[in-house]
């Protein structure tokens, strides 16, 4: 798509490019110079001490201790154990509600709709606030079932839309072997809805993990509360910024690689449609087409889906 | 049910601050977001590259750490600035990349053929975007942009764990003013986040309706 918008590049062109991309090149390096110039650049608080800058050793040096790491590595437990739990529990409520939602029975489907309006307009925060106060399940539960039922809403609403765009016929075709509604919705329709919308499923828990730092605010000691609150506390606040950016870079990795796993299954969904050698192009810009449109068809489907789920965030 | 009606000024108060955060980081994010998507499919590199590791960056990092950069970090580093208008800017660069995805995936939905008959009656890339994909993009992004907000809506909530005084946090003030009555509370303020996210989730489904009518 990208390439149809403008020409092949002729050399005048060509030069014109490079030229504004290398002063783009420039302002961008500039601009990071200026930022890290003046987080290096040493502060002087109101009562007039001089503080060091925010990469002078003395602010890095925790780092090399095994116990800070431990620490870190009992907020990143918090965080997975929280994540991992309410994980599990969003897809089986996603099962459930994709199941209730298309039920044949009225009274079914028509309550779970205002259920489900009401599980995605609302806050993940007010929700854990609410389980909190009202069921006192303690922060760890909280945290859990809420991020359980507002993914499990979201996740169930993208398997009905994965089994309402299956073709009829193979819901017909279910029927005319002899299995039950039920049967054909398990082992027929359910299957390839799920494998069809799976990137969908993954890029949603990517959601679900990082929605487990809204549990910071709760009291949960998920991995920004133990580094930024708890380790700074005990250690001292001039490591305030090295715990965050450790916290951060943290939960960059973990969610670019699930990124990364739901467009890379995202490709071999969308690649299993398209034959290769359907055309007379080289292999090697077929694969690379292959993976533009899969990528661009997931990129898509990802805002189709956050349309009918109340948003991705 | 009387504590909410006792405290309904601190309720529409707090409300009011929702919707102002709303609508700054709104539009703040709905500007910077077409920029970068603008530049996402700009046949110039160097603004490809940042802007691609402008929206992984951001739509990888959840938004209480964007919120505690800006509400401690930024204090800390020196900047001397209202916790409100720290949490505007945060709430709006966290949104601007969901905002650079939906207008780029609707520049990709508008069908290939549309850009090559512009370019070859001979408009350039400007031009072609400008005039012919654009105008048919635009259609398909409002949805989609009406959903960034839905969900700018209930972020603005995390918000009130960082200093503002929005409607979840006057929630829980109020509450350790009247602890006996947690649920009707809860429920009121469900109730104010509910009246703006069907609202507009209502707006959503009506433009798309009039968009699939234009197709």
């Amino acid at each position: 798509m990208t390439n149809v918008l403008y020409d092949v590049p002729g050399p005048k062109a060509r030069r014109l490019s490079r030229i504004i991309s290398v002063v783009g090149l420039v302002v961008i390096a500039l601009g990071l110079a200026a930022v890290i110039l003046a987080l290096a650049a040493p502060r002087v608080t109101a009562s007039g001490t001089e503080l060091p800058g925010m990469f002078d050793p003395s602010r890095w040096d925790i780092l090399a201790d095994r116990a800070v790491w431990r620490g870190i590595a009992d907020g990143l437990w918090n965080t997975l154990a929280m994540a991992g739990v309410a994980a599990v529990g969003a897809l089986l409520l996603g099962v459930l509600v994709s199941f209730a939602r298309t039920a044949r029975a009225a009274w079914i489907r028509y309550p779970m709709v205002v259920v489900l309006e009401f599980l995605r307009g609302m806050p993940v925060l007010l929700m854990m606030l609410f389980i909190l106060l009202i069921f006192s399940t303690g922060n760890y539960w909280a945290g859990v079932i809420a991020l359980a039922l507002y993914n499990g809403a979201i996740i169930g609403e993208a398997l009905r839309a994965g089994i309402a765009a299956l073709p009829r016929g193979q819901r017909e075709a279910g029927l005319a072997i002899g299995l039950g509604h039920v049967r054909t919705r398990l082992s027929i329709e359910f299957p390839q809805a799920f494998r069809q919308m799976l990137p969908i499923i993954i890029a949603q828990l990517v959601v679900l993990l990082k929605d487990t730092s809204l549990a910071y605010v709760i009291g949960y000691p998920e991995l920004l509360r133990t580094t930024t609150v708890y380790m700074t506390n005990y250690y001292g606040s001039r490591y305030l910024f090295t715990l965050f950016f450790v916290a951060f870079a943290i939960y960059l990795t973990m969610n670019l690689l699930l990124s990364w796993l739901a467009r890379v299954i995202a490709r071999r969904v969308q690649q299993g449609r398209i034959p290769p050698g359907s055309s007379r192009i080289s292999r090697r810009a077929e694969k690379r087409i292959a993976k533009q449109r899969a990528d661009d068809a997931f990129a898509k489907a990802q805002s189709d889906q956050s349309l009918q789920a109340g948003g991705p965030i | 049910m009387d504590a909410v009606i006792d405290n309904l000024p601190t309720f529409l108060r707090g409300f009011g601050i929702t919707l102002a955060l709303l609508g700054i980081a709104g539009v703040g994010a709905l500007v910077i977001g077409t920029l970068v998507a603008a530049m996402r499919i700009s046949p110039v590199g160097s603004l490809r590259g940042f802007a691609t590791v402008y929206t992984e960056v951001l739509r990888n990092t959840p938004l209480t750490l964007v919120l505690f950069f800006c509400a401690f970090i930024l204090p800390y580093l020196g900047v001397r600035i209202d916790f409100f208008i720290l949490a505007a800017i945060g709430l709006t660069a966290y949104t601007s990349p969901f905002v650079a995805e939906a207008v780029r995936s609707g520049v990709n939905g508008v069908p290939v053929g549309q850009a090559e008959a512009a370019r070859s009656i001979g408009l350039g890339f400007g031009q072609t975007l400008g005039l012919v994909v654009m105008p048919q993009a635009i259609r398909m992004v409002v949805p989609p942009l009406i959903n960034v907000l839905i969900a700018l809506t209930k972020n603005t909530s995390v918000a009130g764990a960082f200093f503002v005084k929005e409607l979840f946090a006057s929630a829980q003030d109020v509450i350790n003013i009247r602890g006996d009555q947690v649920f009707a509370i809860l429920i009121a303020v469900a109730i104010f986040y509910l009246i703006v996210t069907i609202t507009l989730g209502r707006i959503a489904a009506v433009v798309e309706k009039r968009v699939a009518v234009l197709r």
